[in-house]
């Protein structure tokens, strides 16, 4: 076991080192080529489409504009990671696809949200919940936290498979029993009679994951899944997603802020910034190519074990005040090369490949020339 | 479990004796006795009266002779009725108080309950603030005056209701509201607080992304977490009715236990004192055994005992 996890620890960093290195050419490494192998080509199926998703919080100080225009595609089978720092939206956004904004605080004042082509944003609550859970889980932050104290593992696990699926008791528990030996429970069949206070923290993670997965969904969201782990633990988690990301073709959605986690099991990242995607493209662009100044900022101020560097460069200031979002960039404040035109109309959308695309006013023509000039 | 109901079995006897002695102590404490009244009763009459209920004896023989009526559960007869002895009028008198009480509270826990969740769930709604402001009415207005005034209108003026004794489950109509109502309102302020914090929870998030309907997150995911608070002022609550119904049994005029009581202590009637006071401390422990069980089997982390090697 301590073998194995040493294998692992060295693996992850081998491949941190790998990815974030920029001096080497694309697919050279060779542990990189080994560790892919069985990496999917991206399937042409679009689980899901956010488009123009608008949410905001009624306050006592006002209105407060958490998401402003959030748009992307989620196709079969992928890992879209949605990173950013506390307060960008990640997390609204994920409650926004699950439906679970608290009303009548929060309300999504306008975008689509199409799930396999179905609307959800105005789906009434008995259309919503027969989706809830079944065709999209949720996985949540705090193992401590998301399970109810006072029911058994057992019942939590098939409450939700008996709600939507109409299986006899008998053949749920078996159901059960099965999803805990996915995750990686040992003695599945006496733990079910057990309570959440019995199990360590990355144990009842495991339970959440296999509550979220009972029912077999399509989508899975996972709102930082691995942050109140320690890193072991948060390790294994991660290659459990692999795991059944192999095994079971389901979309996931990974709201996080650890930039390691991405590098390990995202497809794709979504840049988040004061409400908004500032840039969304392919892993390898996101950490090789980045181009919204922001992206930039967020990879160098992560640690990194392959250079004895002095000190980590953090993006001096903080994010915008979302009672009154600034007009233009919401960046600009922090940003090393804001314009003139940065503070005042905001940039719109450059696609620097198939599958990047960046909004930055950098890439426009004219500051292209600027730069040349200065 | 067995472990601690048995060192809980223990701990009652040991409550029990305590309170008993207290309550011989204050009673010799008390001036006066049994055949002091208005009228002066003959000195050898007297004699031969303390005599025949043992009151001549040394205080400690008296005392012994006294716990070993708690063990055999006989009080002998009362002192004012002798034809009657301190067990008949347990029998009589307590399934009525009892009943009294057994309503009141169930009444008081549905009521509160469902008041408490409703508020909760209409969180600064209207049903919250109607449910708060007869909170806190019901909190302030002692039950005695709520009682007259039920009286007041409701039998006498408007004629709706029988005014007092105990005989069809309509005479039982006034005096529960006057005992539940206040009971009522803190169960419910209790159930809406707590509740309120429950549902923020995130495993009641986990249980909407589940996609189950709201009757079951809130019956079977909330409430039982809310009601934690509830079950721990249970015990004093009861406390609190079992009394109360005395000076409601006064108002309505039923026979219960209450009657008894009040008047064995101003007539000094020893045997009816001891008999009343055991019996009624011995049930209000055992009530509270009840609620600690209870604590145990809705929060499984809530161990009752502590297994060997645990920490």
């Amino acid at each position: 076991m301590n073998e194995h996890q040493l294998d692992h620890a060295k693996e992850q960093i081998k491949e941190r080192v790998d990815e974030v290195d920029k001096s080497l050419p694309v697919g050279t490494s060779g542990v990189q080529k080994n560790r892919k192998k069985s990496k999917k080509v991206r399937s042409d199926v679009k689980v899901l489409q956010v488009n123009n998703l608008q949410v905001s919080f009624r306050t006592y100080g006002g209105e407060v504009e958490a998401v402003r225009g959030v748009s992307f595609d989620l196709h079969q089978g992928e890992t879209l990671a949605i990173v950013g720092e506390s307060g960008c939206g990640k997390s609204v956004t994920s409650n926004a696809i699950m439906g679970l904004i608290p009303k009548p605080a929060g309300i999504i004042k306008n975008g689509r949200v199409l799930f396999k082509g179905k609307e959800l944003t105005n789906m009434s609550k008995p259309q919503l919940r027969k989706i809830q859970g079944v065709d999209i889980s949720m996985i949540f932050q705090d193992p401590m936290t998301a399970l109810n104290p006072t029911l058994t593992i057992g019942e939590q696990l098939t409450e939700g498979l008996r709600t939507h699926k109409k299986v006899s008791k008998q053949d749920a528990k078996q159901k059960a029993i099965e999803m805990l030996e996915l995750v990686g429970i040992p003695n599945p069949t006496e733990r079910l009679k057990q309570f959440p206070h019995q199990f360590s923290g990355g144990m009842r993670q495991r339970i959440v994951i296999a509550i979220a997965l009972i029912c077999e969904p399509e989508l899975l969201i996972a709102d930082e899944p691995t942050t109140a782990l320690d890193v072991t633990i948060q390790a294994q988690i991660l290659e459990l997603f692999e795991e059944i990301q192999q095994k079971t073709d389901i979309s996931i959605i990974l709201i996080t802020h650890d930039l390691g986690v991405v590098a390990k099991i995202a497809d794709r990242i979504a840049v988040m910034y004061a409400g908004k995607i500032v840039e969304i493209g392919d892993k390898r662009a996101i950490f090789y190519t980045p181009e919204h100044p922001y992206t930039k900022g967020l990879l160098n101020s992560v640690p990194r074990l392959d250079l004895v560097e002095e000190e980590l460069q953090p993006i001096e200031g903080t994010p915008p005040d979302l009672f009154s979002p600034p007009q233009g960039c919401p960046f600009t404040a922090r940003c090393p090369y804001a314009m003139e035109v940065c503070d005042h109309v905001y940039p719109s959308t450059t696609t620097k490949s198939d599958t990047h695309a960046v909004d930055c006013w950098l890439q426009d023509e004219r500051a292209k020339v600027l730069q040349e000039l200065s | 479990m067995q472990k601690y109901i048995i060192k809980r079995f223990l701990m009652m006897i040991a409550t029990i004796l305590i309170i008993a002695t207290l309550t011989f102590v204050l009673m010799h404490l008390i001036p006066g006795s049994p055949f002091e009244g208005e009228r002066t009763t003959n000195p050898t009459i007297q004699a031969n009266l303390e005599k025949f209920y043992k009151l001549d004896e040394p205080l400690h023989v008296q005392y012994l002779s006294y716990l070993k009526s708690i063990v055999t559960f006989d009080f002998g007869p009362s002192i004012k009725k002798p034809n009657e002895s301190v067990n008949d009028l347990l029998a009589r008198g307590f399934p009525i108080s009892f009943e009294l009480g057994m309503v009141t509270i169930l009444v008081a826990l549905l009521s509160g309950i469902i008041l408490g969740t409703i508020a909760a769930l209409r969180h600064n709604g209207l049903i919250d603030y109607f449910a708060m402001t007869f909170a806190v009415i019901g909190i302030s207005v002692p039950n005695f005056v709520l009682a007259t005034l039920l009286i007041q209108q409701l039998a006498v003026t408007w004629d709706l209701l029988p005014a007092a004794t105990w005989s069809s489950p309509l005479h039982m109509v006034l005096p529960v509201i006057a005992l539940a109502t206040g009971p009522t309102a803190i169960i419910a302020r209790l159930t809406r607080s707590s509740m309120l914090e429950v549902l923020t929870q995130d495993y009641i998030k986990m249980a909407r992304a589940k996609g189950l309907s709201p009757v079951r997150i809130i019956i079977r995911h909330a409430l039982r977490n809310a009601l934690m608070p509830v079950v721990t002022i249970l015990g004093t609550m009861l406390a609190g009715i079992l009394t109360g119904t005395f000076v409601i049994e006064r108002i309505f005029a039923i026979p219960g236990m209450g009657k008894y009581f009040v008047e064995s202590i101003n007539n000094r009637d020893y045997p009816v004192i001891m008999g009343t006071t055991v019996f009624y401390s011995a049930f209000l422990v055992f009530m509270l055994f009840i609620v600690d069980i209870v604590y145990g089997l809705l929060d499984p982390r809530i161990k009752l005992h502590r297994k060997e090697g645990d920490a």
